[in-house]
């Protein structure tokens, strides 16, 4: 075995296994829509909650700043996305007009919460982002008097699908003679983005930039001893990390159709934070199993969970949907007592929370 | 009715139920420099079991006292024991690693709390039975109840036992040595363990007694009340400066005083109509209407604003000290 997968002596082999990922990736959805479009919707969602950790990964993992309240970016982006494609103000621009908008308006968002906070030390930074969160919900349920923008707690309804010069992703129709439905659209279009945020993030991680944030995650001092912007540099990461959460948070508003403050509340940005620490904070690959894990895992338990009690008690004791939650609780506990660094580690960290310090 | 001094009442009473939540957090952190994210649902446990209680016993005939000190009764040993628990199974073995493990775990146990007692007592809300008959008092156009009055006493009392408790007894001076420094107080022969799980309890039992104190001025107890209480609660140990038992209390009444005379009067203030030369641009305002840009459904952004100017402007809080860094 070890010697067949011998990348070093077969490096062609690296190009098969791409090869191999990629057809997969390309047919899945169509395997999933046998199975029922639901799934292919699922996937959709968990890509969107891969874009959404790989977001938060800027700011926790590579920067080292815990942010409680990143689903307010999420936030940011789909209801600007909302407003600007909806009959709410009769607005309806193109999606790749929009989600830079969204993606800057978030940007600008994280810089508001980050250049106050700087100075803050790592769990009451926590407290404060986990404060902005709600007060960025609080006011998306309010902001619908007296002038009505977002609609209060009703929320905003019938939001333009993605449109690209006559290629509607919201519906259903035949592409290269294959019929395609809408979620099948989405998740190539989401595969595309995910994939592009990967490659940035990868990029970022060994950049200058990325080099810095390790530097400031480790020891702010000295990386500012060592001529580090350190002040600029986690403004940085805040707006970055919020931009991606902008982006995604646009493509949830179009996929969806329809946003109301429900989607944003606190359990959502405790559930991103679940994703980037049970896969391991700061290793991409690590950020993305832990996305697809907690987004995947809860929604099999809701298909087999729910019979499972029908059978066995002649009805349902526990819902699924607690019981996901108290995966992500159990998870968050566990993962921090016997694998603090994640199930895929990211090298430094691995270093960094094996020596505890007293 | 005089708006003021009502607010005042009012905010008085809640300010006193957040600040006996807010020595929760505050023994917690000044002992072992944790924010126990999960102790606001400690709070809701106590106010949950409380009211089961209360509904079962409220048919009895028992005299309506009795019932609600049964309910309290029970509802203190559940929660130190849940407290007792949780420092045990997820926050001992973390001691000494680095400060965002065991946050990230006090995430973990509030979400678990949170959705067991999701479990046990469903999403309903739970009303507390009509059995105490509330007598209102009227002192300068404001309404005091008699149950406000008991809220208030209560909490003086229990805010009065618990700086009896450490400033007077040989347990309240192994946690003070505790806060101190933990590494010295073992030297001084003083079991470390112990008192730190002493603390949690007695954190919790504050808690618990402040969920029902909560619970019966609302009228009602949900799973879902923990959190904001909890953030609320945590605010004020902010606000008085966190670690500072005297701190907390004042932040509590503070945040109390903020949080009702802010709702009381955010929509007057925020009124455009009110403002000469704005009346005239909006329409709405014409023939004496009003133009309210932030109502009282606000309220609840008063105590995150609060913490972030306190955290961003003064981070010791009113009566704490300048701490160093600790890394």
């Amino acid at each position: 075995m070890q010697s067949f997968f011998d990348t070093r002596r077969y490096p062609w082999l690296v190009w098969v296994g791409f090869a191999l990922i990629a057809v997969s990736l390309a047919v899945l959805p169509f395997a999933l829509a046998q199975v029922g479009t639901t799934w292919v919707r699922i996937t959709n969602y968990a890509i969107l909650y891969v874009l959404l950790a790989l977001g938060l990964n800027i700011v926790v993992g590579f920067a080292g700043l815990l942010d409680l309240g990143y689903i307010a970016f999420y936030a940011v982006g789909a209801y600007t996305y909302a407003l600007l494609a909806s009959p709410q103000f009769d607005l309806h621009l193109p999606f790749w007009v929009i989600l830079p908008i969204g993606a800057a308006v978030a940007a600008l968002f994280g810089v508001l919460l980050g250049a106050p906070t700087l100075k803050l030390r790592g769990d009451y930074l926590a407290i404060v982002t986990l404060g902005f969160g709600e007060i960025v919900r609080i006011f998306l349920n309010n902001l619908s008097r007296p002038v009505n923008i977002t609609n209060g707690p009703q929320g905003i309804t019938r939001i333009d699908s993605f449109k690209l010069d006559g290629f509607d992703f919201g519906h259903y129709g035949s592409l290269f003679g294959l019929e395609v439905s809408g979620p099948i659209r989405y998740y190539y279009l989401l595969l595309a983005v995910a994939l592009g945020i990967i490659v940035v993030n990868l990029r970022l991680q060994n950049s200058r930039v990325g080099r810095a944030w390790e530097a400031i995650r480790e020891d702010e001092i000295a990386a500012r001893a060592m001529g580090i912007d350190t002040r600029n540099l986690k403004l940085l990461a805040f707006a970055m990390g919020a931009s991606f959460g902008g982006v995604a948070g646009g493509m949830f508003s179009a996929i969806q159709g329809f946003i109301s403050p429900e989607s944003f509340v606190l359990v959502e940005s405790i559930m991103v934070v679940s994703m980037v620490v049970l896969g391991g904070m700061g290793n991409i690959w690590g950020v993305i199993l832990g996305a697809l894990l907690l987004s995947f895992v809860p929604e099999i338990l809701r298909w087999t969970v729910e019979p499972l009690q029908q059978a066995l008690f002649g009805r349902m004791l526990v819902e699924p949907e607690v019981i996901r939650m108290l995966l992500f609780g159990l998870a968050l506990v566990l993962i921090m007592l016997f694998r603090p660094a994640g199930l895929l580690p990211s090298a430094v960290r691995k270093r960094e929370l094996a020596e505890r310090a007293a | 009715m005089d708006t003021f001094l009502q607010q005042l009442i009012n905010g008085l009473t809640a300010g006193s139920v957040y600040a006996v939540v807010a020595l929760g957090y505050t023994m917690v952190y000044g002992i072992i420099q944790l924010i126990n994210f999960a102790h606001g649902e400690v709070v809701m446990i106590g106010a949950m079991v409380a009211f089961t209680v209360i509904n079962a016993l409220a048919p009895s005939g028992l005299p309506p006292l009795a019932v609600v000190l049964i309910g309290t009764g029970c509802a203190v040993p559940v929660c130190m024991l849940v407290g007792y628990s949780m420092e045990r199974l997820a926050y001992r073995p973390l001691r000494g690693a680095p400060r965002l493990a065991p946050l990230i775990t006090a995430i973990g146990v509030s979400i678990i709390l949170q959705h067991l007692a999701l479990m046990i007592w469903s999403r309903n809300i739970m009303a507390f039975p009509q059995i105490i008959e509330s007598r209102t008092y009227f002192i300068a156009g404001a309404a005091i109840t008699t149950v406000q009055i008991a809220i208030l006493g209560i909490c003086v009392l229990l805010m009065g036992a618990l700086a009896l408790l450490v400033y007077r007894t040989p347990l309240g001076t192994a946690m003070r040595a505790t806060a101190q420094n933990p590494q010295v107080a073992g030297l001084m022969g003083i079991d470390v363990n112990r008192v730190i799980a002493a603390t949690f309890v007695i954190g919790a039992a504050l808690g618990a007694v402040a969920g029902v104190l909560f619970g019966t001025y609302y009228g009602i107890a949900q799973y879902t009340m923990g959190s904001v209480l909890g953030l609320k609660a945590f605010s004020a140990a902010v606000l008085g400066g966190i670690g500072n038992i005297p701190g907390a209390m004042l932040g509590g009444v503070l945040l109390g005083l903020v949080e009702a005379l802010g709702a009381g009067y955010i929509g007057d203030l925020t009124d455009l109509c009110q403002y000469g030369w704005l009346s005239g641009l909006i329409d709405a305002c014409a023939g004496g209407g009003h133009f309210i840009l932030f109502g009282s459904n606000y309220q609840d952004v008063f105590a995150f604003v609060v913490l972030i100017l306190v955290l961003v402007i003064r981070p010791s809080g009113l009566l704490g000290e300048r701490v160093g860094e600790r890394a």
